[in-house]
């Protein structure tokens, strides 16, 4: 089907059908029962789920297949979102025009920054990304304020030319970013007895461009030259002598995930029509890194996985404070009450950071292939029976 | 007029003249060995010949054209493959992956980007891959990741992968060099019916004697950068100014 063999068409539906019914998956607790906290199906959360997701597909597909750790892709997506913004206030509020744009510039963008850092492997060339990032970063907030609006971040404003949409609404307002007048900040409400379940415009366009974006990724990732990439990693003295030019792929790998990331970033301005520089800065790149490594860096749906996990998380622990805590906590003793809330909070709310350092290094320290190889794991624990079984039948020899 | 001509290289690292002033012809379909002590210049000379270094002076030409200045993918798209001491392989990699590479490599150059197509369908490339996997005894361990094979499969991979390249001169260093007896022999028998099956030409750097005479036409020996004699190895074998310079050396260790 669509050119894959049944095992990546499985995966493909699978990640079609948590996508399609997300907003019923991640709404599991009723909306005025306690446990509502622990929900994640709005709008806003479940945008970030799929934008991210696309992100870390795009950063995979140069990390997982090449080995090449980039530390400044923040950089593109950063692009990205100031290229689409630019599109909203020069040109009209259809995100397409937009988010086309946002992945040209990011992926020529890419093509400079590749083409230079590339001249370097390993860790030489994981600090040329991250400079390169960082004075991406510094130059959006200072020199290149004209194009950036420095500090306060790029935004809309009833001046804009918009020269094939509107500059203004009919009673005054900032138009709304729009698929061909479909916006996409609207959302379906339904009510099916306690529960709510929000089905958002904005979430299901980005969601169509995951599933696009994922189905390039495993394409590639079978393709002829998606091997060539696993050769890179492998061994690139051999690759040369083999009559392979190396540059030309890795460089190929770069700016097609520097163009993910602008795809990434295009989806989020047009979520929100503002960028800031701070989707530039270091802690944004590493967050990507942090994501396809979580999730199993190499494989095809670690990178989803990775970034839900995350996004999750981080939405769900900076929820939690102190007084969330004590009522969790009120049927125990007060001073061992206050003990444990006080070792707690410090993991929850701004803290959160704290657990997902705690959590990465438990998945990098036990599980080297992240979240994929746990599921492996947990599936070979049930299968592991059978194996046994036709282990002792088959085993007529003893070992030296 | 061999396939190979050597004149005048030299090279120098710093104070030392690793390569003095080195003539070498190689001819055609031929087996040619390069022998020396340790630090005799063979593998610098090697070296210049695949384009990892540049000699100072002097001109390498293969089949009528200058290798000199030419990347190391460039030289390989010429006709001149190499196998390295230690086997260089796609470790991550399954055998019959490693066997595609130098069949897409033959194929579409030093750079194609065949992103649309997947693997499964290039029936073209896995069908020369399988060819010569059943050709050189791996295709029952097609399935197998190639950094957990042994030293002497990963060789013979190695080999294969040069050979799928359809290279008219191969470049052997020290094939031999850490195998048990057993696995000597059996390289010594794998590069002979190579060399039976098919028009290529051998130059092969060696350490190892028994090796050296079993499989070389012609001998050239090496010692501090300059080419001592060349001839073929039975008056190699009893030659004074060899056994002085290197065969005594070797036998005193």
């Amino acid at each position: 089907m669509l050119g894959l063999n049944k095992k990546d068409a499985t995966l493909l539906g699978v990640v079609a059908v948590l996508v399609i019914f997300a907003p019923f998956i991640l709404n599991p607790f009723p909306a005025d029962s306690a446990m509502a906290q622990f929900n994640a199906g709005y709008p806003d959360l479940m945008q970030r789920f799929v934008i991210f997701g696309i992100f870390a597909v795009g950063f995979n597909l140069l990390f997982g297949l090449t080995g090449y750790l980039s530390f400044g892709h923040a950089a593109f997506l950063g692009v990205g979102s100031y290229s689409a913004v630019w599109m909203f206030k020069l040109l009209s509020m259809n995100v397409i025009p937009a988010i086309l744009l946002s992945m040209v510039i990011a992926g020529l963008f890419a093509l400079l920054i590749g083409f230079i850092s590339l001249r370097r492997t390993g860790i030489y060339f994981s600090i040329l990304t991250l400079a390169f990032a960082e004075m991406s970063f510094r130059l959006a907030y200072s020199v290149l304020t004209p194009i950036t609006n420095g500090e306060t971040g790029l935004q809309l404003t009833l001046e804009d030319p918009r020269i094939l949409g509107q500059t203004a609404t009919e009673n005054g307002g900032i138009p709304v970013t729009n698929l061909f007048g479909l916006e996409m900040r609207s959302t379906e409400v339904l009510n099916l007895g306690g529960w709510t379940f929000q089905f958002n415009n904005g979430y299901y366009m980005a969601g169509a461009l995951l599933l696009v974006a994922f189905y390039i990724s495993i394409r590639i990732f079978r393709s002829p030259f998606g091997m060539m990439l696993r050769a890179v990693k492998s061994n690139q003295q051999r690759m040369n002598y083999t009559g392979l030019n190396t540059k030309p792929y890795t460089l190929a790998a770069f700016v097609i995930s520097g163009m993910y990331a602008g795809l990434a970033g295009g989806l989020m301005a047009s979520m929100d029509p503002l960028a800031g520089a701070e989707r530039m800065q270091w802690t944004a790149s590493g967050e990507v890194v942090l994501m396809t490594i979580l999730g199993g860096a190499g494989t095809l749906i670690g990178p989803v996985l990775g970034a839900g996990f995350i996004k999750y998380f981080e939405n769900i622990f900076s929820k939690i404070n102190e007084a969330v805590l004590h009522s969790w906590f009120h049927a125990l003793p007060d001073g061992l009450e206050n003990a444990i809330v006080w070792v707690l909070e410090h993991f929850v709310g701004s803290g959160w950071h704290l657990t997902l350092g705690l959590l990465f290094m438990l998945v990098v320290t036990f599980l080297p292939g992240g979240l994929v190889e746990g599921g492996q794991r947990l599936g070979r624990l049930f299968g592991r029976k059978k194996d046994a079984e036709e282990k002792t039948a088959t085993q007529s020899t003893p070992a030296e | 007029m061999g396939i190979l001509e050597v004149k005048n290289v030299g090279k120098r690292f710093g104070g030392l003249q690793a390569l003095g002033d080195v003539n070498l012809s190689v001819a055609e379909n031929s087996v040619h060995a390069i022998i020396g002590p340790n630090g005799a210049g063979k593998s610098t000379l090697l070296n210049c010949l695949v384009g990892k270094l540049i000699p100072d002076s002097g001109s390498v030409m293969f089949d009528g054209q200058s290798v000199l200045g030419r990347t190391p993918y460039e030289i390989n798209q010429m006709g001149i493959s190499r196998v390295f001491q230690t086997p260089e392989i796609f470790g991550d990699l399954t055998v019959m992956e490693n066997m595609m590479i130098p069949c897409f490599a033959r194929r579409d150059g030093a750079f194609k980007l065949n992103g649309i197509k997947s693997v499964e369908s290039e029936t073209e490339i896995r069908d020369r891959a399988e060819a010569m996997m059943e050709d050189m005894n791996l295709a029952e361990k097609r399935h197998m990741h190639a950094a957990s094979m042994s030293r002497g499969d990963k060789r013979r991979l190695e080999i294969a992968m040069c050979l799928a390249q359809e290279p008219r001169l191969l470049l052997l260093d020290e094939p031999t060099a850490g195998m048990a007896r057993a696995d000597t022999n059996n390289t010594i028998d794998l590069l002979k019916e190579i060399k039976q099956k098919r028009d290529i030409t051998i130059v092969i750097i060696e350490h190892d004697m028994h090796v050296v005479f079993s499989l070389a036409e012609r001998i050239t020996v090496l010692a501090q950068g300059t080419p001592l004699v060349e001839d073929v190895p039975e008056k190699i074998k009893g030659h004074p100014k060899v056994r002085e310079a290197y065969l005594g050396e070797t036998a005193a260790a």
